[in-house]
């Protein structure tokens, strides 16, 4: 996406262009032959375990797991180098916040990297430790003051708790400006999601950016928002891989009315349709990823791309959820059991840069507006 | 992980937006000329051979097959482009479909050559139709439960027995069908049946229409009379027939028409709540589009897999699931959506009269090619808890 021309999205794309060399072709997502993927995944195995994270109850593998996220460069992924970043592309961003998805991380590496890109957009150099944007939702405002003070509510702001900066899309008069808010400014009331992660009521009240920059031509809240969506309809997607993945395992293991509740086609049959929604919910994803990554600006192709996938991301993480949970009975409905911590995220995602029911609603002012026979042309333009 | 599923985002290539540009505008010259009418979506009712030559002329028949039988060899995905737009336009394609998509290719891989010298041009001209002769009237889902004999005899094989629901067969020139050559064994009850070229239109076969629920006449009863069948005509390994069948389903599975049969009443429901729809009108709307957005990212991966020359058995079978159950759905959600259209609304009739139609057509689409528990059975098995 072409808001700045940081060197990231010349890269060539390290993924493989679907089909033709044989192996493993591609999308944005899955592991292997992805250095940024690889990296991460590794870290995330080491030290995002989700059993491991589950049965720690002082929450010392935060400390850890960042500090290595941090010195593989990753929370600043998609920041070119010279703002400080590590300058990857959006296509490896994007898979490596699928990948955190199938770990269910939850520290805030998607809103450092979101903050980060934002920042960039205006040419603001990313400082270091944690982030997160704001608004995180479509309907708040902050506003720009004469005097050059920020003020405004944002709601659901993720981890704003653990954020040391925040990354603020301002609304002025003259337009959208990016502006780089040190957190200490700012009145912050805590709040916890259905995940049990922090979504917290942000207060900017007469607040003096640290910096703020006019945002190029083109970017708007909008835009914000699907990008946002478009990673959490990642996170999703990969939430609902491993919640197939220890669903069919956990069938293979529990014996009920003496065989594997895996033999029972009424289980067969639920854990067939869990593999759709999470097909469904992937491919939705890292086709929004591939559509952003490989765009010149957010047109209504590009929006297509991105609302449908959050909402039908959040449909999968309902419906694919729901039967995970089905197939592990009791014990999926306990803290001690990891289900809950991709099935409750997966969930809470829905929520943030708009939920699905306001992307029906815009994505389907956006079809009636363009009329019944402009329908099929956008959807066959994909 | 277990589940390596994979829906990577292929992009049609540049190629087939031209192509797109040409199958649109041929169309649009064929509803000028009257040929069909694309609110008018019974299209089963309607056999239109000359459009079908047409359409042979144009060289969108057999596309991706050798020339030398009369195709052109291009690709998958080339071929796909061509489908979804006469699919959407509800163009009359019956007479060729069944041909282009599945006889063509089952003939291409196991017909000797001077039959495929024969027929297979003859498809690329459209100029003629086929039909499938699987289920029969104590084996349907369960295909390798056939019963219908073919009995060796001098240079060839003799066929007894009834195929049924075989769609257009009254009008079909050839039909590809099972029959049994020997009896199953105990190690392998998929054993001994054989896939066979019949002609049709011939002493020893009779045709019985078969009325559907939605009025239309469009499947049939097939009975075989001591029908001569000759030796050339058999196609592939004698008693081997349950080898051939899988690749073919990734194509019959993961098309266009998999979700696109009842596709109209959402265009129509676009047309009849105008520019500025009301909350509830634009939230319903918005939500279908995007589920039918995902499945044709869906669908069209798995083309490209098939075109890199994959079989994705599962994630065509998941098409096929998610596609079905969507356009089965699509009408009610549509139907629930108009019931606060506006009276003065200027194709409330033609909505109501295609929505009578698409729910009276939607029970089939979960049963046709595969039912749902079927496909969900071979999801299982991929999944590795069968």
């Amino acid at each position: 996406m072409a808001f700045s021309d940081h060197r990231a999205q010349e890269e060539p794309a390290r993924r493989p262009k679907g089909r033709a060399n044989g192996q493993n072709t591609g999308n944005a997502v899955a592991e292997s032959d992805n250095i940024v993927v690889e990296t991460a995944e590794k870290i995330f195995a080491d030290l995002a375990d989700p059993q491991t994270i589950n049965n720690d109850k002082k929450d010392s593998w935060q400390a850890p797991l960042w500090q290595a996220l941090s010195e593989a460069g990753l929370p600043l992924a998609w920041v070119p180098d010279d703002l400080g970043g590590s300058a990857a592309s959006l296509a490896d961003g994007f898979a490596l916040l699928n990948a955190a998805g199938r770990f269910a991380v939850a520290v805030p590496l998607a809103e450092t990297m979101l903050a980060g890109w934002l920042l960039a957009q205006a040419k603001i150099a990313s400082p270091e430790g944690e982030m997160t944007v704001l608004p995180a939702s479509p309907k708040d405002r902050v506003t720009l003051d004469a005097d050059g003070a920020l003020s405004g509510r944002a709601r659901g702001v993720p981890f704003a708790k653990a954020a040391k900066h925040f990354a603020v899309l301002v609304h002025s008069k003259d337009g959208v400006s990016i502006a780089l808010v040190d957190a200490a400014k700012v009145r912050i009331e805590a709040g916890l999601n259905v995940g049990y992660d922090h979504s917290d009521t942000v207060t900017l009240d007469r607040v003096q950016p640290v910096t703020i920059k006019p945002a190029p031509k083109g970017l708007d809240q909008t835009n914000l928002m699907l990008m946002g969506g478009v990673v959490r309809s990642l996170q999703i997607a990969g939430a609902l891989e491993s919640m197939l993945d220890i669903s069919v395992r956990y069938s293979n293991e529990r014996v009920a009315f003496e065989k594997k509740i895996s033999k029972f086609q009424a289980v067969q049959h639920n854990l067939a349709r869990l593999a759709g929604e999470s097909a469904a919910a992937l491919a939705a994803a890292t086709s929004a990823a591939d559509a952003i990554a490989n765009a010149k600006s957010f047109n209504d192709e590009v929006y297509l791309e991105a609302a449908s996938a959050k909402i039908r991301c959040a449909e999968a993480a309902e419906r694919g959820g729901g039967i995970a949970h089905q197939v592990h009975g009791a014990i999926g409905f306990t803290m001690e059991h990891i289900l809950h911590r991709y099935s409750l995220r997966a969930l809470a995602w829905r929520d943030d840069f708009g939920s699905e029911s306001y992307w029906a609603v815009e994505l389907g002012k956006l079809v009636a507006n363009r009329g019944a026979d402009e329908l099929w042309p956008l959807v066959a333009s994909r | 992980m277990t589940a390596a599923l994979r829906f990577d985002p292929i992009r049609l290539p540049e190629k087939c937006e031209q192509l797109r540009k040409e199958v649109r505008a041929f169309l649009a010259e064929e509803i000028a000329a009257g040929t069909f009418d694309p609110h008018q979506p019974n299209r089963e009712d309607t056999d239109a051979p000359e459009f079908s030559r047409r359409v042979g002329a144009k060289g969108w028949l057999g596309m991706t097959w050798p020339k030398k039988y009369g195709g052109q060899e291009r690709s998958f995905l080339e071929r796909y482009v061509v489908t979804e737009e006469m699919r959407v336009a509800n163009a009359p394609t019956r007479r060729f479909f069944v041909a282009d998509r599945q006889s063509g290719p089952v003939l291409l891989k196991y017909a000797p050559e001077h039959i495929k010298m024969d027929i297979l041009p003859r498809i690329c001209r459209g100029e003629i139709c086929f039909a499938i002769g699987m289920s029969e009237p104590n084996s349907g889902s369960d295909l390798f439960a056939a019963k219908t004999r073919a009995t060796k005899t001098d240079g060839g094989y003799l066929i007894n027995g009834t195929k049924i629901w075989t769609s257009s067969a009254h009008i079909a020139d050839y039909m590809i069908a099972i029959f049994r050559t020997s009896p199953p064994t105990k190690e392998n009850r998929r054993h001994g049946l054989t896939q066979f070229l019949v002609k049709m239109k011939q002493p020893g076969i009779k045709v019985n229409p078969i009325g559907q629920i939605t009025g239309q006449y469009e499947f049939n009863e097939v009975v075989f009379t001591d029908y001569f069948i000759p030796d050339d005509h058999v196609l592939g390994e004698v008693d081997g027939a349950w080898k051939q069948a899988t690749s073919e389903l990734a194509y019959e599975r993961s098309g266009p028409e998999r979700f696109l049969e009842t596709y109209y009443v959402l265009t129509e429901l676009v047309r009849a709540v105008g520019p500025d729809p009301d909350t509830r009108s634009a939230e319903g709307i918005g939500r279908l589009v995007a589920q039918l957005h995902t499945m044709r990212r869906m669908s069209v991966s798995v083309a490209g897999m098939l075109e890199a020359g994959k079989e994705p058995v599962v994630e065509a079978s998941i098409v096929k699931d998610i596609g079905t159950v969507w356009e089965q759905q699509l009408p009610h959600r549509v139907r629930d959506l108009a019931a606060f259209v506006e009276e003065t609304a200027t194709n409330r009739e033609t909505l109501e009269r295609q929505l009578d139609f698409a729910i009276k057509t939607a029970p089939k689409l979960t049963i046709q090619g595969g039912t749902t528990e079927v496909l969900r059975g071979i999801i299982a098995r991929g999944l590795g808890l069968r």
